[in-house]
């Protein structure tokens, strides 16, 4: 018997149960006019090659997005799934990470940079130069005022302990890299991840 | 990890204890159950509550939680009086031989050195004696009193069953059937691996349980073996990564430390660091740790850092106490000390203990920075929820800034997972509106502050003038460029001992052992080298072949150290480099090709023979596993029972009517929030927070299919406990500690039981943790609200997982 389904699709059946994929196993493969409509929807996406952002199991995902990349043209991300090349995951993603794609686009998203003022109950849209200025000077009188080359001792310690900084475990280690060699380097040392807690 | 996730396969008994895969790390957990179905394995779990590992578990207990060390510390006396140890192993891979200084001693509680007014020890009797020959003394038939396995036995001789019993309220039967099944995995062929989490770091002892672990391991020869190991299971995906990367506040890059404030000398810091063997011929690898840094410096300050000015060592900032940890930080901020703080994808509001505390910390700011893909409750902490953050923005003065992050599917970069794999991934889709990456804020905030400098001047201005920035654009950093600069490169032509050059200038370094201490290399992270070649991006390899059957798949991403993925898997084999037993060959001595070979690239010198008699742990000075912790942790070499700082039972059994030894006499607690604890009169429940398998701390909340499956929040209360106090399923409770209180749905359970302390029945309440006051589920309570404001000894990580609440039916 020819088994007219494709290792992604067999997979993908694997994924809704036990039963499905053991079916599949014996030769009772989908229909090919259900499986080919899978097919159509996935055959025009980009396919980019990702890991689940949640938990440590480190989960292979491939995420589908529509869109060639080009200026002009809107990207989306439309269709998240296990990566069945992956050793640990082959092809697996659990409850927390079938809902990758809700997480993408939550309303909860931040989309500007915004600011509160003081007193304020209420969040002002302002740019990113706006921002960054207001508070790079935040940090430089901070700094200044507050930075300690010395002890009442003598010793050197060249060290920043009023502004501190929480990193996140969720990001890569680039930017862990550059949040550190940026970080230590203006001497602060109230500095942290989730690992702390 | 030591191990990693396919390899649980490999086991043959597997414990878990402190976590709950199966409900955190469901994919994950298929390895588990790889290894019951195809390895005759069984599970045990050993838990307060029944879990959903419990519920495909062979063998289960219910343990009190805060009480691990009381059951490990009974089980490794039980393995000695038995005499079931791997005894091959523990006399020749562990420091059971070596003997401790005479001045060593443990009495009511305490360790030898304690300062109560300083709630520290001196350490300086935790040490190994020293011989004539300036190499550790030995003791080969483990006969002497002074030797590190007499001691333990000495000290564990306390935890007897019914002790064990009295403190954990495991009964002395389930107890004796567990330890038996753990016992017979001594035999060499045989082994048991531990699964963790954060059921045992978030405890006032957290880092003693893990210790106690790593001990029963060592006793039972299963470190370094296929299906061995003390396997952390890590929490978010790249927790791992910014470990390894220092984030912290202590640490640089690869678990290289900043100074102390006393530390004034570059060669007396070096010198402290740079482990030489204290027993002969060992390789101690920490003995390279002045190449490791000097790179560091290289990477950060190029040409402005030579042997002259010490490689910039002043430019580092140096420690005045010992950690500001966030504990210390957010007390210092509750008491206004601190004008600014940052948090990048991070939501101390919701994750930090005592949440009020939290709060009042905040809105004494003057500038708060949010940088995160979702709108956080630490980023509207100031904005009045009703009862959800009761709070008078009017009377906040904290200028909040938010700035819109990329998430995973918007990001491109490297992240670490548990088994410590760096996995490649790439940007599917521009991140939303105007959303940037991390590296391109931190970039451009970098570069607009050292405008200001360059063109204001400014304090101390040496490292920031002077760091290395020669990304292609500069205020957008790419990952490719951050990845070759921490697996680091070749500043000049590296040469062997004949002179042939080895490393031209400007390539990628192959591997750590290419460092060198006199300026010639750079590399961000030591333990990365070997992430980004001259070959290329090895993190996004795809090779999935598994050449030896053991599930241990080297062509698949990259691992540190140097690809190897089972760490100090040299001890896989006996004194003589054979495999342990036939179904454990993993890495063993090749005598024809005068080589370590196997499944595994060896964590070992690759040509050094057995008969040179170097030992596994190629860290250690000694060579070999610690039984004895020696002056590594600040609360006792050996791990000691003490009771959460919030308890239901007033005692320590083990020293009762000690009152310096009910808790953790080393552990850290700021005065207010010491009267900030609850006594069980009042609050007479144990309670423990957790996730559940359909959300994931604060994040999935945001997602519509997770806030679906699970909308509400929910806390478990067993029958017995529902009954005393007249709850019904699917009642509203108010859940409350000395510090605050939550409102949930109960549901009535038979999964928590009460159990017998002594002569009282406690009860546990299960406090699930993912609600809050953003997102699309429905509203919820910040769970810390009620969670106590202290930390494990040594690393001050918040004993989430004990602490003491009332419930009141509302």
């Amino acid at each position: 018997m020819s088994i007219n389904v494709t290792r992604r699709q067999f997979f993908k059946l694997g994924g809704a149960g036990l039963a499905s994929s053991s079916l599949a196993m014996m030769g009772f493969a989908p229909e090919p006019a259900e499986a080919s409509i899978r097919q159509f929807k996935l055959t025009h996406a980009k396919e980019t090659r990702n890991t689940c952002t949640y938990c440590s199991v480190g989960c292979g995902i491939l995420i589908y997005s529509k869109g060639d990349g080009s200026k002009n043209v809107e990207q989306n991300v439309f269709h998240i799934e296990g990566d069945p090349d992956h050793p640990v995951s082959r092809g697996s993603l659990c409850p927390k990470g079938a809902g990758l794609l809700d997480f993408v686009h939550s309303k909860g998203r931040l989309e500007y940079p915004q600011v509160r003022e003081a007193g304020s109950s209420e969040w002002t849209r302002i740019s990113w130069d706006e921002a960054l200025n207001r508070i790079a000077r935040h940090m430089k009188d901070d700094r200044d005022a507050n930075f300690v080359q010395r002890t009442a001792q003598g010793e050197t310690v060249n060290h920043w302990t009023t502004t501190g900084f929480l990193a996140a475990s969720g990001s890569s280690n680039e930017a862990g890299y550059i949040t550190h060699k940026v970080v230590r380097n203006l001497g602060m040392v109230a500095f942290d991840n989730q690992a702390r807690v | 990890m030591t191990n990693h996730w396919v390899d649980i396969r490999n086991a043959n008994l597997i414990l878990s204890m402190g976590g709950n895969s199966a409900e955190a790390h469901p994919v994950g957990f298929r390895w588990v159950t790889e290894a019951i179905e195809h390895n005759k394995a069984e599970l045990i779990t050993i838990d307060p509550r029944f879990t959903r590992t419990s519920a495909v578990a062979q063998d289960k207990a219910f343990i009190r939680t805060g009480t691990d060390i009381a059951f490990l510390g009974g089980l490794i006396s039980y393995l000695i009086e038995t005499d079931q140890i791997q005894r091959e192993y523990v006399l020749n891979y562990t420091d059971a031989a070596l003997i401790v200084r005479e001045d060593y001693g443990f009495e009511d509680g305490l360790f030898s050195g304690y300062d109560e007014s300083t709630r520290s020890y001196d350490k300086q009797s935790w040490m190994y004696e020293m011989g004539d020959d300036g190499f550790v003394r030995r003791d080969e038939s483990l006969q002497d009193p002074r030797c590190v396995y007499q001691l333990l036995r000495e000290h564990y001789s306390r935890y007897t069953p019914d002790m064990v019993s009295s403190i954990t309220g495991i009964t002395v039967d389930d107890i004796q059937r567990i330890w038996k099944k753990i016992a017979a995995m001594a035999v060499p062929g045989k082994t048991m691996t531990i699964l963790y989490a954060l059921g045992w770091t978030q405890h006032s002892t957290g880092s003693q349980i893990i210790r106690n672990a790593a001990m029963v391991q060592l006793l039972l020869g299963n470190m370094g073996m296929p299906g061995g190991g003390v396997n952390a299971l890590r929490g978010h995906s790249n927790i791992q990564g910014l470990t390894d990367l220092g984030l912290l506040s202590q640490l640089l890059p690869g678990y290289m430390t900043l100074a102390n404030a006393k530390e004034q000398d570059y060669r007396a810091y070096i010198d402290k660091r740079t482990k030489q063997p204290t027993v002969e011929g060992q390789v101690s690898y920490w003995k390279n740790y002045e190449k490791f840094h000097v790179s560091l410096m290289k990477a950060w300050y190029g040409d402005a850092a030579n042997e002259g000015n010490n490689w910039c060592f002043d430019w580092l900032p140096k420690l005045e106490r010992p950690l500001y940890d966030i504990l210390d930080t957010f007390e210092r901020m509750s008491k206004g000390e601190l004008n600014g703080y940052f948090c990048q994808g991070f939501n101390p509001l919701a994750s930090f203990p005592d949440r009020a505390k939290v709060t009042r910390a905040l809105s004494s700011l003057k500038y708060l920075v949010v940088m995160d893909p979702l709108n956080t409750e630490t980023s509207e902490f100031w904005r009045n929820y009703g009862e959800y953050n009761d709070v008078d923005s009017s009377q906040i003065d904290t200028e909040v800034f938010r700035l819109p992050t990329c998430c995973f599917a918007e990001d491109e970069g490297s992240i670490v997972n548990s088994a410590r794999w760096l996995q490649w991934h790439w940007s599917a889709a521009p991140p939303p509106g105007d959303a940037r990456p991390d590296t391109r804020i931190m970039g451009e905030l970098f570069l607009k502050l050292k405008r200001l400098y360059q063109e204001e001047g400014g304090v101390f201005a040496d490292p920031i003038l002077n760091l290395t920035w020669d990304y292609r654009i500069p205020d957008d950093p790419k990952a490719d460029e951050l990845a070759r600069e921490f697996n680091g490169r070749a500043l000049e032509d590296l040469t062997d001992e004949q002179g042939n050059v080895t490393r031209r200038a400007g390539e990628q370094l192959a591997g750590f052992a290419e460092l060198t201490a006199d300026g010639r290399t750079a590399a961000g992270c030591w333990i990365f080298t070997g992430c980004w070649t001259e070959a290329g991006n090895q993190m996004a390899n795809r090779d999935n072949s598994d050449p030896y059957g053991t599930g241990n798949t080297l062509g698949w991403a990259w691992a540190w150290p140097m690809n190897r993925r089972i760490l100090y898997n040299r001890a896989s084999a006996d004194v003589q480099g054979r495999p342990w037993g036939p179904d454990k060959a993993f890495v063993w001595w090749d005598g024809e090709q005068g080589a370590w070979v196997g499944a595994d690239v060896p964590d070992f010198p690759t040509n050094s023979p057995p008969s040179q008699g170097q030992m596994p742990f190629i860290m250690q000075p000694e060579g070999v596993g610690h039984l004895f912790a020696g002056q590594s942790m600040v609360d006792g070499p050996f791990p000691e029972h003490y009771e959460p700082f919030e308890s239901p039972v007033s005692q320590n059994l083990l020293h009762p009517g000690k009152e310096k030894a009910r808790n953790n006499p080393a552990a850290r607690i700021f005065d207010e929030d010491r009267e900030a604890l609850g006594k069980p009169e009042e609050f007479p429940h144990a309670a423990t927070t957790y996730r559940l398998t359909e959300h994931f701390h604060f994040w999935t909340k945001h997602a519509e299919l997770n806030a679906i499956v699970q909308p509400q929040q929910f806390v478990e209360i067993g029958e017995a406990l529902a009954d005393e106090i007249g709850i019904a399923a699917g009642d509203w409770v108010k859940v409350s500690s000395k510090r605050g209180f939550i409102k949930a749905v109960a549901v009535v359970t038979k999964r928590l039981r009460p159990m017998m302390i002594g002569d009282k029945q406690v009860h546990h309440v299960g406090i699930p943790l993912h609600w809050g006051f953003t997102g699309v589920a429905k509203k919820g309570y910040l769970v810390n609200a009620l969670t106590p404001f202290v930390g494990d000894a040594n690393t001050q990580t918040p004993e989430y997982k004990s602490f003491t609440v009332r419930v009141d039916k509302v």
